[in-house]
């Protein structure tokens, strides 16, 4: 089976799955009552009126997590490939070098730790 | 053997016809599946609590899932007057479409899948990972402040334990050699031959352990579900959401429960495969070949989904700090602990039971560190404590 037979596949599901969801909002806009009311715009606490703004600000810890998330995600993509040929006939050296590589990483996180980062304070 | 042979096209149609058929097939059964998965789960969560469950709406409140989808499809769909229009329309389409993608290559028998991809591993958690994306944005959307805390609240706990699963994930790969997940299903049958392994999960108990608790936390099931803590920010991203638009989320968590069950269980416990030397040539057995294998792999996903519920029944809810230690000090190095492990013995080709034997020493100090949590006691007074549990709501 050709690639374009087997990655179409990935297209057409997607499409599938857009008309999924399409097709259940069309059958709730076709089925369900509407009733256009002032106090239903409101946005939902618990019953009481919201106080204060709607966005509230978030913590910056949220940011530093996504940078340290960002470092190792894009290690990881590095090493599938590697990972997949390691099994066979490759030379030594590539292990080792790997190796360092992680062991970069691995000083960042120690870094990260050490200044508090991933404390959740 | 470097593909296994999949199925050709049914009846001789075209290929993208054929993938049109399996994919409405797929979409039909994963309906099903998801309302027997709620049923199936209250019914489970009734018998832990001493309950019965759902029992009034057909026999043995069979028809329960039905009828919620029915009444849910007429239910009125409300969008807030703050929330951001676009953003928070199209939230569900990217919660959804992500988990419904990774149907695509997941195998429920040797030719039972829509299409078999040869980057079957990668994609799947890859394609997983984009219904964060779907999650910040209902969060965002709604313009509520409970929404938004609970869509952070979700992304970092989801980027957070994505790195600890594609580590123990990689720990496979090394051993396998692939990313076909036909293959590493088939190599999981314990026969004595050349490429034949026992399941990961004897050979890599660690790497199983970090995987089912990093699942367990992207899914935000219990013990990890403070994203949608209904005591703390009453339902998280999914507040303003009602009806059918409520319903796509709900379709997505359990969608997404089912999808990592089978991957869960074929990356780890051997998916199709059945024990034996004759995996693929069953023919003493009685019925055909993909009915044993489809049942294999339906037994281990159950198996998986009652764990999870189980789980859910019996283990209090984390603290957002605690989640987040647990994952960046423990489980990470942990992880990196299991490659290296995984490295070096792929590498020198050292015989599987030292993988097996290191690997479950591994598991044991996981272990180890989450009992003498969970039965540290707290030293000072109850002010003491109290005061030292105060942590921010964000």
């Amino acid at each position: 089976m050709s690639f374009y037979d087997t990655w179409s596949a990935v297209l057409i599901a997607t499409i599938a799955g857009f008309t999924l969801v399409f097709t259940a909002l069309v059958a709730t806009k076709l089925l369900a009552p509407y009733a256009r009311e002032r106090a239903k715009g409101v946005s939902y606490e618990c019953g009481m009126l919201p106080i204060g703004r709607n966005w509230s600000q978030i913590h910056v810890r949220y940011y530093l997590l996504a940078i340290l998330f960002l470092i190792f995600d894009v290690e990881t993509v590095f090493i599938f490939p590697w990972a997949v040929t390691l099994g066979a006939d490759v030379p030594l050296f590539v292990f080792y070098e790997m190796l360092v590589f992680i062991g970069v990483l691995v000083l960042g996180l120690g870094y990260a730790w050490k200044r508090g980062v991933l404390e959740w304070k | 053997m470097s593909s296994l042979p999949f199925a050709d096209p049914i009846f001789g149609i075209p290929s993208w016809l054929d993938i049109i058929v399996r994919v409405i097939v797929a979409a039909l059964v994963l309906t099903v599946i998801v309302i027997y998965a709620t049923y199936g789960e209250r019914k489970l969560l009734g018998r832990f609590q001493q309950r019965l469950g759902p029992m009034k709406t057909g026999p043995w409140g069979l028809w329960q899932g039905v009828a919620d989808a029915v009444k849910l499809v007429g239910k009125e769909d409300i969008r807030p007057n703050n929330a951001d229009r676009w953003v928070f329309e199209f939230a569900p389409y990217l919660t959804f479409i992500p988990i419904f993608v990774t149907l695509v290559t997941l195998p429920v028998a040797q030719e039972w899948g829509i299409r078999n991809l040869s980057l079957g591993l990668f994609f799947v958690f890859a394609v997983m990972g984009l219904n964060i994306v779907g999650i910040v944005m209902a969060g965002l959307g709604s313009g509520n402040k409970y929404a938004l805390l609970g869509g952070v609240r979700a992304a970092a706990q989801m980027i957070s334990y994505e790195i600890p699963l594609v580590i123990s994930l990689l720990s496979v790969t090394m051993v396998a050699g692939t990313l076909d997940l036909n293959l590493i299903a088939a190599m999981q049958s314990l026969s004595p031959d050349e490429g034949q392994h026992a399941p990961f999960i004897a050979l890599q108990p660690l790497a199983f352990l970090i995987f089912f608790t990093a699942m367990l936390s992207e899914l935000h099931r219990a013990p990890f579900d403070i994203p949608v803590a209904e005591s703390e920010v009453v339902g998280g991203y999914f507040v303003e959401y009602s009806g059918i638009r409520w319903s796509m989320f709900q379709l997505a968590e359990y969608a997404s429960l089912f999808a990592w069950a089978i991957f869960g269980s074929v990356v780890f416990l051997g998916g199709w495969a059945v024990p034996g030397p004759d995996t693929f040539n069953l023919g003493s057995w009685w019925g055909p070949d993909w009915a044993w294998h489809a049942a294999f792999t339906i037994v281990k996903a159950l198996l998986w989904f009652v764990v999870i519920v189980w789980i859910r029944a019996t283990v209090p809810r984390l603290r957002i700090d605690q989640l987040m230690n647990f994952c960046w000090k423990v489980l990470l190095p942990l992880s990196l602990v299991q490659f290296l492990m995984t490295g070096f013995a792929v590498v020198y080709e050292w015989p599987e039971w030292v993988m097996a034997i290191t690997s479950a020493a591994g598991a044991a100090v996981l272990i180890a560190i989450i009992i003498r949590r969970a039965l540290r006691k707290p030293k000072n007074t109850l002010v003491g404590s109290y005061r030292r549990a105060q942590v921010p709501v964000q």
